[in-house]
């Protein structure tokens, strides 16, 4: 096991690099970094210069990359243009999208999953049908339409939930949550009710029922451990991904969190904030994958590490 | 062995049911119904068997004969939707099981009747060890706590001969190979002392030495524990050394009863001459096999008369029309469901009493 997370550990680093390299092009390689700095003017020439200098953009990519990277391992992020600190304004806004993930992971185990067993038990029956349409429903309903609407309807008209959730605090990031897990309950609950109803068809089940268990048991000792190890796996994989931030859900409730600072580098072309937060957003989910490999592992015996 | 026996008492626990003049289970005029989409499938239509202590009853027929729904429906195991029972009697001990509510089922399945199956790699849950999967029958119907319910286990695997019992204990059904596979079922199913087992094809997915060792062993086991045994196979190898008494299925129906050695000398139903005549036998090397032509019936369209007509050799136009006669005695102690099974036994007797004149024309070929 030991060995298995150290070779998977070995083996990001290509990903990271080949990943950072991406961006990278894509940010500083293409087109010009300074392009629209100064607002409507061209740039003063002192100015290009003193840009080009700082961003090292004289000389080639590759040399540009290795630069930044290097200062990169020595925990310096660089600084906007605004000259905001990259690494201080990820730390400062990590608990924010921390505590938004969390809230959308555990609404969507709860709710995916317990909605998924009951579907699953109902198979056929209206309770399976309000199940199977209702998350099919919000699975094609993109998240800005979900995050709008429920901005309209929870936080202006009826009141329940504050619209805006710039202070960060648990309550504040209910509603926010809950949009972002939206898509995942739904898919969730299809991905637990097919499972469980493939296993309640399964020969070990008939075992467990020829061995006088009573249903109890049966689906929720039998049936319920096998079932539940997709959704477990896609709820980490999740976790991966929302703690990265969620920059569609980050934008609508004005979340000063990663998703948010995000949206903020794209729209200022700021190459700095841009590069430093995907460059942590691959390593989270790098990790969060990692995670749900090793648990893969623990949940399943016959997946082996060895 | 005094090991065994004593494990024997605690597991047999305060049975309340004993069987009168020896007499187990007791199926009279079973039906089953499947009721599909595609229309309703008539997989037993009137099934009666008996099963007395320490007999083996094998019943054989090919795939989708009705032998496995047959099984579950004596467990109540059997997945309704879309499987119904709608006729009949199951009687354990004398009482009926069929009217008992599903609390009262379980107390019998497993303590009193249990049943293993074809695949054991996926008849074992993957995600427990295989002791727990044992040790569950004595946690959930005795009320064992975890250690005591493990040590059980333990010595289970013993007897069912698993090297290495209390070091593999722990490890999942995925580490056995299928031989122990199959062991384990075993040990868990005989793990509170049933007085019926009722083995589903055991040795259908092994292969030929461990098939042997399995047949040994419930045989043993059997002998040991005065179990009844009813053993379901379409291979008919399988059955001659272990079964006392032979049904043979078809659609959904017996079409003859009898016990292991005159089915063998001479069948009475053209079904069961043609599995006989399908064995591959030693002796008739370069022999194309004999196999009976044709299907089974679909099963939700049973042909009208005989259900086996159309793959007959002796159907003649009642077998067409009439719906076959009912198991009727054709020698002392033989029953078979054929207008002609006295012609059926005079052929079989011609050949199967002497077969060396039925290839007697190869005779240079053998040394």
């Amino acid at each position: 096991m030991g060995s298995y997370v150290l070779r998977r550990l070995l083996q990001m680093i290509p990903v990271i690099i080949g990943a950072t390299f991406l961006i990278f092009a894509m940010v500083f390689g293409i087109g010009d970094p300074a392009a629209g700095r100064c607002g409507e003017r061209a740039c003063p020439e002192a100015f290009l210069v003193q840009f080009r200098q700082e961003y090292n953009l004289d000389e080639p990519l590759i040399v540009q990359y290795g630069l930044y990277m290097a200062k990169l391992l020595t925990g310096d992020f660089g600084e906007s243009f605004s000259g905001l600190s990259v690494a201080e304004e990820l730390i400062n806004r990590w608990p924010t999208t921390i505590r938004l993930a969390v809230i959308a992971v555990c609404f969507e185990a709860l709710v995916g999953i317990a909605a998924g067993i009951l579907a699953a038990l109902r198979k056929g029956r209206f309770l399976d049908y309000l199940v199977t349409l209702s998350s099919l429903l919000v699975i094609s309903i993109p998240v800005f339409v979900v995050g709008s609407l429920s901005q309209l309807v929870f936080g202006i008209r009826l009141g329940i939930f504050p619209v805006t959730a710039t202070e960060g605090g648990w309550f504040d990031l209910l509603l926010p949550g809950l949009v972002l897990g939206s898509f995942s309950v739904a898919y969730i609950a299809r991905l637990m009710r097919s499972t469980m109803i493939e296993n309640l068809r399964s020969d070990y089940v008939r075992t467990a029922r020829a061995k006088g268990l009573g249903p109890g048991r049966t689906v929720g000792v039998h049936t319920l451990r096998n079932s539940m190890i997709p959704a477990i796996t896609y709820i980490g994989y999740d976790l991966g991904a929302l703690m990265g931030g969620a920059v569609v859900t980050e934008r609508i409730f004005n979340i000063n969190g990663i998703g948010g600072f995000l949206f903020y580098g794209i729209n200022t072309k700021d190459g700095t904030i841009v590069v430093g937060t995907v460059t942590c957003l691959v390593l989270v989910y790098l990790l969060a994958n990692l995670l749900v490999d090793v648990l893969y592992g623990v949940l399943d015996p016959r997946i082996s590490h060895d | 062995m005094s090991d065994t026996l004593s494990e024997t008492d605690v597991a047999r626990g305060e049975s309340s049911w004993t069987p009168t003049d020896g007499r187990l289970l007791d199926v009279e005029d079973l039906q089953v119904e499947f009721r599909t989409r595609d229309g309703v499938a008539k997989a037993i239509n009137g099934v009666s068997l008996h099963l007395d202590e320490g007999e083996t009853l094998a019943v054989l027929g090919e795939s989708g004969s009705g032998k496995s729904v047959t099984a579950q429906a004596i467990m109540g195991i059997l997945d309704t939707p879309p499987g119904f029972i709608t006729g009949g009697s199951v009687r354990y001990c004398g009482t009926e099981l069929l009217t008992m509510t599903e609390k009262q089922r379980r107390e019998i399945r497993g303590p009193e009747i249990s049943m293993i199956f074809q695949d054991a790699l996926s008849s074992l849950n993957p995600v427990f060890p295989v002791g727990w999967q044992i040790a569950e029958m004595l946690r959930v119907h005795r009320g064992a706590n975890r250690s005591d319910a493990r040590e059980a286990a333990i010595r289970l695997m013993e007897r069912v001969n698993i090297p290495g019992a209390r070091q593999r204990v722990n490890a999942f059904p995925h580490q056995f190979s299928g031989g122990m596979r199959q062991r384990i079922m075993i040990a868990m199913a005989i793990a509170l002392d049933p007085a019926v087992l009722i083995a589903d094809e055991p040795t259908t997915a092994l292969d030929v030495t461990v098939q042997a060792q399995i047949m040994a062993l419930l045989a043993e086991l059997q002998e040991e524990r005065r179990m009844g045994l009813i053993l379901i196979t379409h291979d008919l190898g399988v059955v001659a050394d272990v079964a006392d008494r032979i049904a043979v299925m078809y659609a959904g129906k017996l079409v003859e009863t009898a016990d292991v050695h005159s089915i063998y000398a001479a069948p009475a139903h053209p079904y069961t001459q043609g599995l006989l005549a399908s064995i591959p036998r030693l002796d008739q090397k370069g022999q194309e096999l004999a196999a009976i032509g044709g299907l089974p019936p679909n099963l939700t369209r049973i042909p009208p008369g005989c259900p086996f007509n159309p793959r007959c050799r002796y159907a003649q136009d009642v077998c067409r029309h009439d719906p076959p006669p009912a198991l009727r005695e054709v020698r002392p102690g033989r029953r078979a469901a054929c207008h002609f099974a006295e012609d059926v036994l005079a052929d079989s007797a011609r050949e199967f009493d002497h077969p060396h004149h039925v290839h007697g024309d190869g005779g240079e070929e053998r040394r």
